[in-house]
């Protein structure tokens, strides 16, 4: 087992392909037979996923099928009432206090930034490192403007949201969750409420992030980072995991007639 | 066309920007406003017509009266002798306004409570005030202020001499009054107005119950409750000061109206930032304090500043339980014999007042709306 992670590089990538070499890695989350009704609506059906430590994963499927909900309950904003959840070892319960340590170590990327609005860029990613984690400003100013500049915009660090572009406002959303120095990344449909210009400057910023090693998991349609970036692509369909595959085996030979559908339609556009 | 370019060289259909030019002199300037606001069609002209000759009508004999033909000095009615506005009676009776039936020796405490409040207040309107002042003059404003007046204004301690609560009166009663309802009212509505929005049931149905007694009577019954029936249920013996009891049914009453305007905001609050601020691993009362109020509150700042105006002026209302505010000081005085016809005057002086105080609220509150402004929402 350890010689199959020595022999990994740090990129994930053999001869530029990515590969499933985490399976022996340990488990970032495990979701086992989760189950998720909203009232009596049964939005997530026997959930089965595992998202290994450095793996990066998409979560496609039609509007509807859940996606949005799984991930979100993977950091307890929403909850499941059956089957388990464990994140980096962590089962999530109704105990506030674990709940608060897996929020503190898994970042989130919504579709609509949710940047606070009344707070410039920077203390919008400084108010958790030193609200939650107890920073001193100064430290926790000087890695936002790390990170502000790794998303390539520290020259909007004292402007408000409501002054920046959408797509710069998504990487402020990116930036403010790195702040936290998280081990896992959740990203909502990032890109699906930006101009088609300003897709690119959020999707580089993402490849950048997974090329770092760290462990994502993506809901989005842009089918290129997938094929680019993910390790393993899931489809989600009537609130199931139809089928899970790495990008090359998904989007070539589907096994499900549902995928293969589903990918004619995506593909057709 | 390619002869028409300057450049010659250049290709015929290159952009070139067309100079901004000054707009013409009928869309500006005062003869656009004229133009835009008074003739600008044959029922406005009417109009025009008619507000400057009720303008004509009222506003000279006006000047008239309070200026011009006034009598401003002097001790006594028999110094009004002009046919104008009598301002030698408000000048005689101004102490009573001001102190009500305060101690002479002691106003000295009274002042002290007036120049601290300018102290900390004026500051907040002037423009250069660098923000670490302003907060700490406003967290000053907000705690220490309260206790020192209310130690110096009382007394008995300190060898300060005890000033009953009966004996206070006019302007400063008004303002006792008015600021205890503000800075009591609008915590204790933030925590109704977030206990009503809570997941627990307990907390939510005591808040409501709570916010829809209080709105559901009128402050005139909670006033007279306050000062003929609370007594009736308190054991024998135990009695207290009659203004604590209107300063509680005030704070009371308002804070229910103050919740409601707060619930406003936070419903306005998108689910999105309660979401970010929950995965971010910000507790309840962190996101609260930091993210969900700042932004709501903001928000109702208008509807704040509505229910303080209304407040401060609702005040006048303890008259009825016998303290004299600063329009009861007036009403007292208009009805002495000695002073012949002074009404107007004396109810002129107490409107002045009022609105005095209720237009700086107001321009305070737009001021801050300003400054709280962060760009254009999306
Ligand atoms: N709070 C909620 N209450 C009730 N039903 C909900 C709630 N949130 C989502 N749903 C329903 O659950 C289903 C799954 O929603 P979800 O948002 O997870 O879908 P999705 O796969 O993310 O779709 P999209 O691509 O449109 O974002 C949908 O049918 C939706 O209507
Ligand atoms: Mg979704």
């Amino acid at each position: 087992m350890t010689d199959i992670i020595s022999m990994q590089d740090p990129n994930g990538l053999v001869d530029g392909h990515p590969v499933d070499h985490h399976v022996g890695a340990e488990a970032m989350i495990q979701i086992t037979d989760m189950n998720k009704w909203f009232g009596s609506f049964h939005v997530l059906r026997d959930i089965n996923l595992t998202v290994h430590k450095g793996e990066r994963i998409v979560v496609c499927g039609p509007s509807g099928s859940g996606k949005s909900t799984m991930i979100r309950c993977v950091n307890r904003l929403e909850e499941h009432q059956a089957g388990s959840i464990v994140v980096d070892g962590i089962e999530l319960t109704e105990d506030v206090k674990k709940i608060d340590m897996i929020r503190r170590e898994v970042g989130m990327v919504f579709q609509h930034f949710n940047l606070f609005p009344h707070l410039t860029v920077l203390e919008n990613c400084v108010l958790s490192p030193i609200w939650v984690r107890k920073e001193p400003r100064r430290q926790a100013e000087e890695r936002a403007m790390a990170l502000l500049e790794r998303v390539k915009i520290p020259e909007q660090a004292l402007k408000y949201p409501g002054q920046l572009s959408g797509g710069q406002q998504q990487r402020v959303a990116i930036a403010r969750a790195l702040c936290m120095n998280p081990k896992l990344m959740l990203f909502d449909e990032p890109t699906s409420a930006l101009d088609p210009e300003m897709i690119k400057e959020v999707l580089d910023v993402m490849v950048q992030l997974a090329e770092s090693g760290m462990t994502m998991v993506c809901v989005t349609h842009e089918m290129g980072f997938a094929k680019t970036v993910a390790d393993r692509v899931v489809f989600m369909d009537s609130g199931q995991v139809v089928e899970q595959a790495p990008p090359s085996e998904f989007f070539t030979n589907p096994k499900s007639d549902r995928t293969r559908l589903f990918l004619s339609q995506i593909l057709k556009h | 066309m390619a002869e028409m370019t300057p450049t010659g060289g250049a290709p015929a259909d290159s952009f070139r920007p067309i100079p901004p030019r000054p707009p013409p002199s009928s869309a500006v300037g005062p003869v656009r406003w004229v133009r835009e606001n008074l003739v600008s069609s044959p029922l406005n002209v009417l109009l025009t017509a008619i507000g400057l000759y009720l303008i004509w009508l009222i506003v000279p004999p006006l000047i008239d009266w309070a200026l011009v033909s006034a009598d401003f000095f002097g001790s006594s009615s028999d110094d009004c002798t002009s046919d104008g506005a009598c301002w030698v009676f408000v000048g005689a009776r101004f102490q009573f306004f001001i102190y009500g039936f305060y101690p002479d020796p002691e106003r000295w405490r009274v002042n002290i409570m007036f120049l601290m409040l300018a102290a900390f207040l004026v500051p907040q309107f002037l423009p250069g005030t660098p923000a670490v002042v302003r907060k700490w003059l406003g967290i000053f404003g907000l705690t220490l202020y309260p206790l020192i007046t209310a130690v110096l204004l009382l007394g008995g301690v300190f060898g300060l001499p005890a000033v009953e609560t009966g004996k206070w009166g006019g302007l400063m009663l008004t303002l006792v009054l008015s600021y205890v309802g503000i800075v009591a009212a609008l915590p204790i509505g933030i925590l109704l107005a977030l206990g009503r929005r809570s997941h627990m049931p307990i907390i939510r149905t005591i808040c409501v119950m709570f916010i829809e007694l209080w709105r559901g009577v009128p402050l005139i019954s909670v006033l007279f409750m306050a000062s003929v029936m609370l007594p009736l249920f308190l054991p024998e013996g135990v009695n207290f000061d009659k203004l604590l009891r209107a300063l509680i049914g005030i704070v009371m009453f308002q804070s229910a109206y103050m919740a409601e305007v707060i619930r406003g905001g936070l419903q306005g609050i998108p689910k999105g930032q309660y979401e970010a601020a929950a995965a971010l691993g910000l507790g309840y009362w962190r996101a609260t304090g930091l993210i969900i109020l700042p932004q709501a509150l903001k928000m109702v700042i208008p509807g704040i500043v509505n229910t303080f105006i209304a407040l401060f002026k609702d005040t006048t209302l303890v008259l009825i339980i016998g303290l004299f505010d600063i329009l009861g000081a007036v009403q007292a005085s208009i009805v002495d014999p000695a002073w012949g016809r002074v009404a107007v005057e004396g109810y002129v002086f107490a409107a002045f007042c009022f609105w005095v105080f209720c237009f700086g609220m107001s321009q305070y509150s737009q001021g801050l709306e300003r400054k709280l402004h962060t760009g254009h929402k999306r």
